[in-house]
């Protein structure tokens, strides 16, 4: 089957809208969040519509339909991401599952394997998102653990030079973006799980750049924790995906208490019901599961390996285009080697901000800022960058607009 | 192009490229770093009064062209401006951006800083343009408190 974005893009709604006064929709910040497709806002609406009730409490056929689906969700991630079904926890977002995580180790006890103490190691890098790292900084904190991190190349490449430095025997947590929502880059996981892991500490993953755009094999990638949001991934905002490995799971203490995670509970204490229903206390956002198997489903039936080679095909494409016009500055690779379709940039004296307010008078869609990575940002000696982030409905088209929007803003603001 | 241009006027990139009273003093009353987090926006505004009145406002900062041309526009409209009158034109400096384009601004007291009404259309822009007017209100109520001691 050869890869249709025009025929894609047919099936999301949005794109039949127009933007500011009648221009065509740009949409180049999928990497804050994606569009959705009809079958996803059809999967999300139905479950109000149709099968409204609390999954995994009441003795009617609501419930029941509403647990299937519910869990027919869970099983779609767990097969999407080569999972088992009982080590993919929902929450709202893949903020929550990094704070989840973050959390519940602080939260173990002498005794038990996450039990972080003073002098203890957390690793993270200068590239995460502000989400995998102020719960670091948060825990550390909390615990008297020492924070340290892995520098970034003026490339926008981790610095894995010293990495049995960063990495030592006292590193109990390594906590690290798998792809970058600045500068693109895919990380090199291997040579750092395994450095991890020689030293006993466990590797979370923040994937909410790569699951939605590349094949992300938990199994195959060795690591101890995973996290990444629905909306991110045409599927609906307020559900997210915290994974682990099922061992890990039983000892990692619970986050949030309250109904549904627990197996007893008497006036004085309670006992915990295994993952995944230890990390989803209370009323789940199930709408919003069901959304995110849709979404999932839907990311499949394209398959995901030719949705990554459309996104290499544009970036490639786009960078080529980028880098042929004179004072812009891509901020990160500027080639595809590890690389996914973020492409952050300066452009001259242009602010980025001001830049994308042109772009968005063009009914270009681009984000600006810091984009929830300030210390990176200060890394690259940038205070801000325009970002244009691509995904599976994007086209030439698109990049093409993105190019003739920046040098129109270069008259504009140079008049 | 008829609305962006009515964001960026004429006024708003010649302080852009021009930035009136862009150099920290040494010997300020009153000095504060104001950001806005959301896109890294940043200034450092100083303050020097003469008893009531503004006698200096002076900055250093980076950001966007609205947030560097509404710090530049404001330095120069409250500096010589009674504390009363500056914290006056302030107001209905902040009315106007919160008029989602509702009213023009009286040109009589806020001057130059009418060029900024296209701001209030654009919701995610307010916070640039009041970037720096926060600022000296922050920075002219630590200075008089302090010359009230």
């Amino acid at each position: 089957m050869t890869f249709d974005a025009l025929a894609i893009r047919k099936d999301f709604p949005i794109f039949q809208r127009t933007i500011r006064d009648g221009k065509r929709l740009v949409y180049l910040d999928s990497g804050a969040t994606s569009q959705k497709p009809e079958v996803v806002i059809a999967a999300e609406s139905d479950f109000y519509r149709l099968h409204n009730a609390a999954v995994h409490r009441g003795a009617h056929q609501l419930a029941e339909e509403a647990t299937d689906i519910y869990e027919g969700a869970r099983e779609t991630v767990a097969r999407f991401i080569n999972a088992s079904i009982d080590e993919v926890v929902f929450t709202k977002s893949a903020t929550e599952s990094l704070n989840l995580v973050a959390y519940a180790i602080g939260n173990a006890l002498p005794g038990n394997r996450f039990h972080l103490k003073e002098g203890d190691g957390i690793v993270v890098t200068e590239m995460e998102h502000h989400a995998n790292l102020i719960p670091w900084q948060q825990l550390a904190a909390r615990t008297g653990a020492t924070l340290s991190w892995f520098e970034v190349t003026p490339e926008g490449r981790l610095d894995l030079s010293n990495i049995d430095a960063v990495i030592t025997e006292k590193t109990k947590v390594v906590a690290l973006t798998h792809q970058s929502n600045v500068l693109g880059t895919i990380n090199p996981l291997s040579a750092i799980v395994k450095r991890a892991h020689e030293v006993g500490a466990v590797v979370i993953l923040d994937a909410c750049q790569s699951v939605p755009h590349m094949k992300v094999d938990v199994k195959e990638l060795d690591i101890d924790f995973l996290a990444f949001s629905g909306h991110k991934a045409v599927g609906p905002t307020g559900i997210g995906v915290f994974w682990g490995k099922a061992e890990l799971l039983a000892e990692l203490p619970p986050f949030l208490t309250g109904g549904s995670m627990i197996e007893t509970v008497t006036m004085t204490g309670a006992t915990w019901a295994p993952a995944p229903k230890k990390f989803e206390a209370g009323v789940p956002n199930m709408a919003q599961a069901a959304g995110l198997g849709a979404a999932l489903n839907y990311l499949t039936a394209i398959g995901i390996e030719n949705i990554h080679r459309h996104e290499i095909a544009l970036t490639t494409h786009l960078l080529a285009k980028l880098s042929e016009v004179k004072g812009l500055a891509i901020v990160g690779p500027k080639d595809m080697q590890d690389r996914g379709g973020s492409i952050s940039f300066t452009f001259g004296d242009i602010h980025p901000h001001d830049l994308g307010q042109f772009l968005d008078s063009q009914g270009i869609a681009v984000r600006t800022g810091h984009h929830c990575a300030w210390p990176l940002n200060r890394k690259m000696g940038v205070v801000a960058t325009t970002r244009a982030s691509l995904y599976l409905y994007n086209t030439e088209e698109d990049c093409d607009a993105l190019i003739a929007g920046i040098l129109d803003a270069q008259k504009y603001f140079g008049r | 192009m008829m609305q962006l241009d009515n964001l960026y006027q004429e006024v708003i990139l010649d302080h852009y490229k021009n930035p009136q009273n862009k150099a920290l003093a040494s010997d300020n009353d009153a000095q504060v770093h104001h950001v806005n987090p959301s896109c890294g926006d940043e200034v450092t505004l100083g303050v020097k009064l003469d008893g009531e009145k503004v006698a200096s406002i002076n900055w250093e900062g980076v950001g966007c062209s609205i947030s560097q041309a509404s710090t530049s526009i404001m330095s120069d409209l409250l500096t010589g401006k009674s504390l009363k009158e500056a914290t006056a034109i302030s107001e209905e400096f902040l009315q106007l951006m919160q008029s989602k384009g509702g009213i023009e601004g009286n040109p009589d007291v806020l001057e130059d800083a009418v060029a900024l009404s296209g701001v209030s259309k654009y919701p995610a822009r307010i916070k640039c343009a009041l970037l720096g007017w926060m600022a000296f209100k922050d920075a002219s109520v630590q200075a008089h408190s302090k010359e009230e001691k």
